[in-house]
């Protein structure tokens, strides 16, 4: 078990760059989230961790001791692979006994160990079985068993639901949070999935184009998103963004939306220019009395809520609203956005304004 | 792959059958000539038309392992009656044995250059194929293409500069020479071949063992090379193949010491009249081995021919 540190590491492959200076740490026990898109960096990250790609420059500790440039096998970790990669030629026994005959345990102890963690994780009568035949689940139940056998410092999971199919993949992720709380190990996650992240994480990293754009706890990034592209990736809708140009104050408590005052979080920094007023959809209530009004352009019903589609005069952006409200299409309505949780973006750079709801959040992230 | 919807019928089966019997029994007469040959009588062998029911004889195999020395029957007499059953075969004809062939001689020759060429290949091939997979060469692509183009040309094209190269390396005539000699010309292929079975094998396997405490050399030993065994195993019945048939260069470059069984087959014909049922006897002797290690290795072959076409 071990807090695990990331400082300014970088890697570039050839010309091309695909981290970017990340620096984070995670600490002893958690269960931590690499989130992006793909291409955006996270599994470069994680092998970097792992030891399989070493890194161009920075520093990575495992336990208080640097290990950047050490070769995965002396970093003592367990890997989990997407593809599972469990031996094709061995059975499912000799697959998760594989790590511990490397260290020259004796016979007996490798048995009496393969033998407590298939008991764990309810494999014990397929250890004499080949690993061809098994079904997914039952390979990602070697894959972790051939993990946490070794009791490594920590464990790294390169998307290790994304080969399950979409109905067993829930069940596991409770399996596999459930077996992080029992063992109590640093576990890294790297997922392009943003509700498996919020879901299953203590902690998240969001990374894009190889640079971390926010660090923190999952509620923490859902309600103060630190730049425009994590508003956007994490939420189902998205975060809206009513795109407009003018200028905030320092200390300021409201911006003027096509002339209509809307009240905001105290800004800490002022700015002018080209900004985006964030809002989440289920901040969005549709109110005849509100000054600011939108056309409904679509609704989409969801079971308890629906999703509404308005178009503003600063862009189009969704609500969710009970599906018990009656929306007609093509209708005008009024629009109020929750103040308490809205966030300013400076549109250019994509970076969240400062505030005193959000300032917090952003100090360390 | 893909498969027919329909089972097909009984009809179209039994046409299937007859038309794979019928081809195997084309493609096996001229083997099974041989190997009949091989038991016939010089007469049988040379008959017009054809016999194919004779009375069978192992002449053809005592020649092809025996000298023998035509014997006025004074000498019969003083020999003393046959000890053995292939003296009587000898004794038969008026001959009597005065010594081994050398034919065992060059049929070991043959084993010696064609396995252990085909080992070294292995050996060789496989380590270039594995990094050429894994590892980033510079100028990768031009290597091996480098490595694909020496078999763009016949290889006994370059047969006179390799005479006075081995002439001059003191390799004229041995078997280090030979094994030299065919691992160069299959180690292209092999490496090719190799790559392509290589490629195939996902690179978490290795990375897993990496992780689980092995060293990088364990990790090709212990987890890349028992997934390579189909490709290996198939790559060597083709390099074993080539090296056990090869004939030109084993005229060209051997005469003694190192001569393979090809070149050696068709000089017994010189010795003693024209002795088909012995050449017969060589030939069917020397098909053996490569048709062993064919088909205990079979099975691979035939996911060689085939693999990395089919998606799994």
């Amino acid at each position: 078990m071990a807090q695990i540190r990331i400082e300014n590491v970088r890697k570039d492959f050839g010309s091309f760059n695909a981290v970017k200076s990340s620096t984070f740490t995670i600490e002893d026990g958690e269960f931590f989230m690499l989130l992006g898109p793909s291409g955006c960096g996270k599994t470069t990250t994680l092998r970097m961790m792992a030891g399989l790609e070493l890194p161009t420059s920075g520093e990575i500790y495992i336990d208080g001791e640097e290990v950047g440039q050490k070769p995965a096998s002396q970093r003592d970790i367990a890997f989990v692979f997407q593809m599972f990669a469990l031996y094709p030629h061995m059975n499912v026994g000799k697959n998760i006994s594989y790590p511990l005959v490397s260290q020259g345990m004796p016979k007996a102890q490798v048995k009496k160990k393969v033998d407590e963690i298939a008991e764990i994780l309810g494999i014990t009568d397929i250890l004499k079985k080949p690993v061809g035949g098994l079904s997914g689940g039952d390979r990602q139940r070697v894959a972790l068993g051939r993990a946490i056998v070794r009791n490594p410092k920590a464990f790294f999971m390169d998307e290790p639901l994304g080969a399950l199919d979409a109905e067993f993949r829930e069940h596991m992720s409770e399996e596999l949070r459930a077996l992080h709380d029992r063992m109590g190990a640093t576990t890294v996650y790297v997922t392009h999935d943003q509700l498996e992240a919020m879901q299953m994480g203590d902690k998240i990293v969001v990374m894009n184009h190889g640079v971390v754009e926010q660090f923190g706890v999952p509620q923490e990034i859902y309600d103060w998103p630190a730049t425009k592209f994590v508003a956007q990736f994490i939420g189902s809708p998205p975060m809206n963004f009513l795109d407009f140009n003018g200028m905030v104050g320092n200390g300021s408590t409201e911006v003027r939306l096509n002339d209509i005052a809307m009240a905001i979080p105290q800004c800490l920094d002022g700015a002018n220019g080209a900004l985006s007023f964030g809002v989440r959809p289920e901040h969005v209530q549709l109110d005849d009395a509100a000054g600011y009004r939108g056309v409904v352009k679509a609704t989409e019903y969801l079971g308890t809520t629906q999703i509404i589609t308005l178009e503003t005069p600063n862009g189009v952006i969704k609500a969710r609203a009970p599906s018990s409200d009656a929306v007609r299409v093509g209708a005008t309505t009024g629009l109020r956005f929750d103040p308490r949780t809205v966030t300013l973006f400076d549109a250019k750079s994509g970076k969240a304004l400062r505030s005193q709801a959000n300032q917090g959040v952003l100090a360390h992230g | 792959m893909s498969y027919s919807v329909t089972e097909p019928s009984k009809g179209t089966k039994w046409l299937a059958g007859v038309l794979v019997v019928s081809y195997a029994i084309i493609t096996l007469i001229p083997l099974l000539w041989i190997i009949a040959t091989g038991f016939k009588s010089p007469t049988d062998s040379i008959a017009y038309p054809p016999v194919v029911v004779f009375q069978p004889t192992l002449e053809g195999y005592v020649n092809l392992f025996t000298e023998r020395t035509r014997a006025t029957d004074e000498m019969l007499a003083a020999a003393g009656p046959p000890t053995t059953w292939y003296d009587q075969i000898a004794r038969d004809r008026g001959t009597v044995i005065s010594g081994p062939s050398r034919y065992g001689q060059r049929f070991l020759n043959s084993v010696i250059i064609g396995f252990g060429s085909t080992a070294l290949c292995m050996v060789l091939g496989t380590a270039a194929a594995y990094a050429f997979s894994r590892f980033k060469v510079p100028l990768k692509d031009d290597l091996l293409f480098f490595i694909l183009s020496t078999r763009m040309m016949p290889p006994i094209a370059v047969a006179i500069p390799i005479f006075l190269m081995f002439r001059n390396l003191g390799l004229n005539d041995t078997h280090l020479g030979m094994i030299l000699l065919y691992t160069a010309v299959n180690l292209s292929l092999s490496v090719w071949l190799l790559k392509g079975f290589i490629d195939e094998i996902p690179i978490e396997y290795e990375e897993a063992a990496l992780i689980d405490g092995y060293t990088r050399f364990q990790a090709f030993y212990k987890v890349v090379l028992p997934q390579a065994a189909t490709g290996i195993a198939s790559t060597a019945i083709f390099c074993l193949i080539f090296a056990w048939n090869e004939y030109a260069f084993a005229v060209l470059l051997t005469s003694g010491t190192a001569q393979t069984a090809p070149p050696f087959i068709p000089t017994i014909i010189g010795t003693g009249g024209k002795d088909w049922p012995a050449v017969a006897a060589g030939a069917t002797i020397f098909l053996v081995p490569v048709m062993v290690f064919t088909i205990m290795l079979r099975k691979h072959l035939l996911r060689g021919i085939t693999f990395g076409a089919v998606r799994k």
